[in-house]
C-alpha cells in the first residue's frame, strides 16, 4: 500500500475527540445533570443543577446510511441545534437543543424527511443489527432487510410509548449473533452441518485451525480424491458455523437450510433482576427475502402478548418469569418443542430443579 | 436456488418498477430490493438508489446488483483478503466479490472502520468533512454505527484506501480495530447528557483507547479484546454481554434522596404506585414504606438502578462514585453466551492518577491472557478454562465475595496445608 509520493505522516490518534462535538449547554453542564423526563414520545428533557434545560429529539434511521442522508441530518442539526447531534447505540439519531421552541418544528421537519420521531421510553426502539449480504463475508441473510420489514410493522410501537417497559430488538445474520442479546432477537439458525468444498479446502484453509475451531471436536482431517481435506462427524456437529469463519470451504450457509430462530428475555440492564441471557422460543422459520413475513409475524405475536400482559416496568424476560414459560407459549401461540430443551454445556442449569409446576 | 433471477436479467421481470417513467436510469432493475422501499420505516434501499443516481458511481450499481443477486439466491458473495494502510495491520475490512465475472463493478468493496468520538457525540462540521472525503474516495455508503462501535465507511477500491485514510487522518479520524487485538470501544451518552453517570466514561474511553492504540492497529494477541464503558448499571452499551472489559459506573454510599421530590412523586402518582412500582420491585427488598414515604436501607442496596429510574427527580446515585470492572462477556460463538462477571467491585475514576492505575491493571490482565490463553480464545473463555482463582492469582488481584453469586457447592479443592 505504500506510495512513494505520500506526504502525510500518520497520527495514531485513536477515537476522534469529543469535546468540540458537545453543544455549549452540554459542555457547561457536563456531569451536572439533575434529572430527565419524557414530555412526549421521542423527546427527552434533561434539567441541570444550574437550571438549564436541554431537549433531545430522537429519530429512527435506516442504519445503512449514505453521505446524502448524513448531510440531511446535519442540515437539521445546523437549523435547530447549533450544529450538534449524536447517535445512540441502537442507530437512532439525537438532536440536542436548549430551545424548547425548536422541538416542534424539528419533529415536523424530521417526519417530513421520513425519519420517524420516537424510540424513547416504553416503546420498541430501533433494532441493533448486523451487516448481512451487503458486506459481511459469512452471512446467511440480510439483517437490514429483515429489520426494515419488521420495523414497518412496528412503526407505531416506535412512535408511541404503550409497552410495559422499553423493548430492545436485535437481528443477526449468523449464529454468532453480533446483533446481541435483546428482549427479542431474530437470529439465523443453521439446521444442517456444513457442506465441504473438498476441491479448494486445502488451498484456502489452514487445516489445524479449522479442526481446533470446532467446539465439539466433530472435524477431522481426511484425504478426498488425493487431496488433503476435512470431514465432519455429522452426528456430533451442532451446526454452529464456527468452522466457516476459520475456513470458507466449510460451507455452513444454505439457501434453504439456514433458517431463523426467535429468542426472548435478554436484558443487559441491572435494573431489578440481574442481567439475563435469551431463550429460544421459535425456530425453523424460513429465510424468506425480500420481506421475511414469517419473522415479522412471530415477533408480532410476542409483542402483542407482552403489551397486553406485562406490568409496568416488566421487561419481556421479567414478564415471562412472572407468568411462566407455559403461559408464555399459550399466550403467544408459539410452540415449545423438544429441541428447545438445552443439550449443550451447563444444560442442567436450565432444568427445573424444583417441584414448582404451572397448570 | 434460482441462479437465473440475478439483477442482470432484467428482461425476466418487466423492469417497470419504482423509478419508471423518468428517463434513463443509471441503476439496473432491482425488483427484490425495491420491495424494501415500501412501508413507513426509512428505507436503506431508497437511500442507496438516490445516492447512486446522483453520483453515478459504478461501484454503487455493482453492489446493488450483487445485493439483488443475493436476495434471489439467498447466499452471500464476499470473501476477505488483506488490504491495509501504511504501518497498520488492521482496520480495513477487505471484501472481494466472488461473482465479479457476473458483476464486475463491485469487484472490490472494502470497508474502513473509523473510530467515532466516545459517546457518539458529533458536530456537523466533523460529519460533513468526513462525508466529503468519503464521497471523493469511496462509495458514499456508510453505517452509523456498526456493532463494533465503528463508523463503517463501506465500499472503496484498494487503490484509494491510503489516500482516503490520509485525508481522514488529517481531520482527526483514525481507523478502528479488527482481528486479534484491541478493538474500538463503545460508550453511552455519559456525563455529557445523563444524570445517572457515575464516572466520566467519555474521558476514560478516549484515554484507554489511546493507551492501546498500537495494539489496536497492529493486532498480535490470542484473539480480540473489547472495552465498553457504561456510566451506570443501566448499562446502555450492553457492556456485560458485548465486551471482555465492561467498565460500569457505580457508587458506594447511600442513594441521594430529595425528600421534597419524593413527596411530590407520591402526591402525583399515589402510594399504590410507590408500593407496586418502586418498593415491590426492589430486588433486595431494601426499600420499605414508612409513614407514607420510602426508606432505603443502604446495606441491602445492590445499586440496580430501578428506583432511580422510576423516580429520577427524587433519587440519584450516591456521592462516592467510581466504576466496577466486569470481565469475560462475549456472545454465542463456540462456548455459548458468556456474560461478564464481576472482577473489581469498585475503583475510583476521577483523576489522571485513577485512570493511570486502571490502565496499569488492564495491561497486567492482558499480559496474563496473552500468556495463558489459547489461539482464538476470548479472555472469559480463558478464565473459565483455568479458573477464576487462577486468574486472580495470576494478575495479583484480591479475592472478593462480590466476584461470586455464592460460595462453591462442592468440596473438590486442595486447601493450603
Amino acid at each position: 500500500m505504500s506510495s512513494p509520493e505520500r506526504t502525510w505522516k500518520t497520527i495514531e490518534s485513536g477515537p476522534h475527540t469529543y469535546m468540540e462535538a458537545l453543544h455549549p449547554v452540554v459542555r457547561k453542564n457536563y456531569g451536572n445533570w439533575k434529572y430527565h423526563e419524557i414530555p412526549r414520545p421521542g423527546v427527552l428533557k434533561h434539567v441541570a443543577e444550574s437550571g438549564d434545560a436541554l431537549f433531545t429529539v430522537r429519530a429512527g434511521t435506516p442504519r445503512q446510511d449514505t453521505v446524502d442522508m448524513v448531510r440531511q441530518l446535519c442540515d437539521i442539526a445546523d437549523r435547530y441545534c447549533d450544529g450538534h447531534l449524536r447517535f445512540t447505540v441502537r442507530n437512532n439519531v439525537e438532536f440536542l437543543t436548549p430551545k424548547e421552541e425548536n422541538v416542534e418544528p424539528m419533529i415536523r421537519d424530521l417526519e417530513a424527511m421520513g425519519f420517524p420521531v420516537g424510540g424513547a421510553g416504553n416503546c420498541v426502539s430501533s433494532v441493533s443489527h448486523t451487516q448481512g449480504w451487503l458486506h459481511c463475508d459469512i452471512p446467511a441473510t440480510d439483517a437490514s432487510g429483515v429489520v426494515k420489514s419488521m420495523m414497518d410493522s412496528l412503526y407505531d410501537e416506535f412512535k408511541h410509548m404503550e409497552m410495559p417497559n422499553k423493548v430492545r430488538l436485535s437481528t443477526s445474520c449468523c449464529s454468532i449473533n453480533c446483533g446481541g442479546q435483546a428482549d427479542i432477537a431474530v437470529v439465523v439458525k443453521h439446521t444442517r452441518p456444513p457442506r465441504i468444498n473438498h476441491d479448494n479446502l486445502s488451498m484456502i484453509c489452514e487445516l489445524p485451525k479449522a479442526v481446533a475451531r470446532c467446539p465439539v471436536a466433530a472435524i477431522r482431517p481426511t484425504v478426498v480424491n488425493g487431496k488433503r481435506s476435512l470431514m465432519v462427524d455429522e452426528a456430533k456437529c451442532i451446526c454452529c458455523g464456527a468452522c466457516f469463519g476459520a475456513c470458507p470451504a466449510m460451507e455452513i450457509n444454505h439457501p434453504e437450510h439456514s433458517k431463523f430462530a426467535i429468542w426472548v428475555g435478554g436484558k443487559n440492564s441491572n435494573a431489578r433482576s440481574k442481567p439475563s441471557t435469551m431463550s429460544i422460543v421459535a425456530h425453523n422459520l424460513p429465510n424468506n427475502p425480500p420481506r421475511w413475513p414469517e419473522v415479522t409475524e412471530a415477533v408480532g405475536k410476542i409483542l402483542t402478548a407482552y403489551k397486553a400482559g406485562g406490568r409496568p416496568w416488566e421487561r419481556v424476560g421479567e414478564w415471562i418469569n412472572r407468568i411462566g414459560w407455559k403461559r408464555f407459549f399459550e399466550e403467544t401461540g408459539l410452540i415449545f418443542d423438544e429441541d428447545m430443551i438445552d443439550s449443550y454445556r451447563h444444560a442442567r442449569t436450565t432444568f427445573n430443579q424444583s417441584a414448582h409446576v404451572r397448570f | 436456488m434460482e441462479e437465473n433471477k440475478g439483477a442482470s436479467s432484467c428482461s425476466s421481470h418487466g423492469c417497470n418498477h419504482s423509478n419508471g417513467g423518468r428517463g434513463e436510469k443509471f441503476l439496473n432493475p432491482t425488483p427484490m430490493l425495491d420491495e424494501l422501499e415500501k412501508g413507513p420505516w426509512p428505507s436503506f434501499v431508497s437511500g442507496f438508489k438516490n445516492l447512486a443516481e446522483r453520483t453515478k458511481k459504478p461501484m454503487l450499481r455493482g453492489v446493488m446488483d450483487q445485493l439483488e443477486y443475493s436476495y434471489n439466491t439467498k447466499m452471500g458473495y464476499w470473501k476477505g483478503g488483506l488490504v491495509t494502510v501504511d504501518g497498520y495491520g488492521a482496520g480495513v475490512i477487505t471484501r472481494y466479490s466472488m461473482i465479479k465475472d457476473k458483476i464486475p463493478e463491485a469487484a472490490e468493496f472494502h470497508t474502513m472502520r473509523i473510530q467515532p468520538p466516545p459517546g457518539l457525540h458529533y458536530n456537523t462540521a466533523m460529519l460533513r468533512e468526513m462525508c466529503d472525503i468519503w464521497e471523493e474516495y469511496g462509495s458514499g455508503m456508510l453505517t452509523l454505527h456498526g456493532q463494533t462501535g465503528d463508523i463503517m465507511l463501506q465500499g472503496i477500491d484498494e487503490a484509494n484506501v491510503q489516500e482516503c485514510f490520509d485525508k481522514l487522518n488529517e481531520k482527526g479520524w483514525d481507523l478502528g480495530g479488527a482481528g486479534a487485538g484491541m478493538r474500538t470501544a463503545v460508550s453511552c451518552a455519559g456525563p455529557a447528557r445523563c444524570e445517572q453517570a457515575c464516572y466520566d466514561n467519555l474521558e476514560l474511553h478516549l484515554h484507554a483507547l489511546r493507551h492501546f492504540v498500537g495494539q489496536l492497529h497492529r493486532p498480535e494477541w490470542n484473539y480480540k479484546i473489547k472495552f465498553k464503558f457504561s456510566a451506570c448499571p443501566n448499562d446502555c452499551t450492553n457492556s456485560i454481554m458485548r465486551s471482555d472489559l465492561a467498565v460500569i459506573g457505580t457508587w458506594k454510599d447511600a442513594i441521594q434522596v430529595e425528600e421534597a421530590a419524593v413527596t411530590e412523586w407520591i402526591e402525583e402518582k399515589g402510594v399504590d404506585a410507590l408500593v407496586n412500582q418502586v418498593i415491590n420491585l426492589c430486588p433486595t427488598r431494601a426499600i420499605s414504606l414508612q409513614d407514607g414515604g420510602m426508606k432505603i436501607d443502604t446495606r441491602d442496596c445492590v445499586r440496580c438502578m430501578h428506583c432511580l429510574n422510576a423516580m429520577p427527580k427524587a433519587l440519584s446515585p450516591g456521592k462516592e462514585r467510581g466504576v466496577s470492572l466486569l470481565m469475560g462477556g462475549k456472545n454465542t460463538l463456540k462456548v455459548g453466551v458468556n456474560m461478564g462477571s464481576l472482577i473489581i467491585p469498585f475503583m475510583k475514576m476521577e483523576t489522571e492518577e485513577d485512570r493511570e492505575k486502571f490502565m496499569k491493571l488492564v495491561e497486567e490482565i492482558i499480559d496474563w491472557w496473552d500468556d495463558s490463553g489459547l489461539d482464538h480464545e476470548r479472555i472469559g473463555e480463558t478464565i473459565e478454562r483455568v479458573g477464576l482463582r487462577q486468574f486472580l492469582d495470576g494478575v495479583g488481584l484480591d479475592v472478593d465475595i462480590n466476584q461470586v453469586s455464592r460460595p462453591r457447592d462442592n468440596p473438590y479443592f486442595k486447601a493450603k496445608y
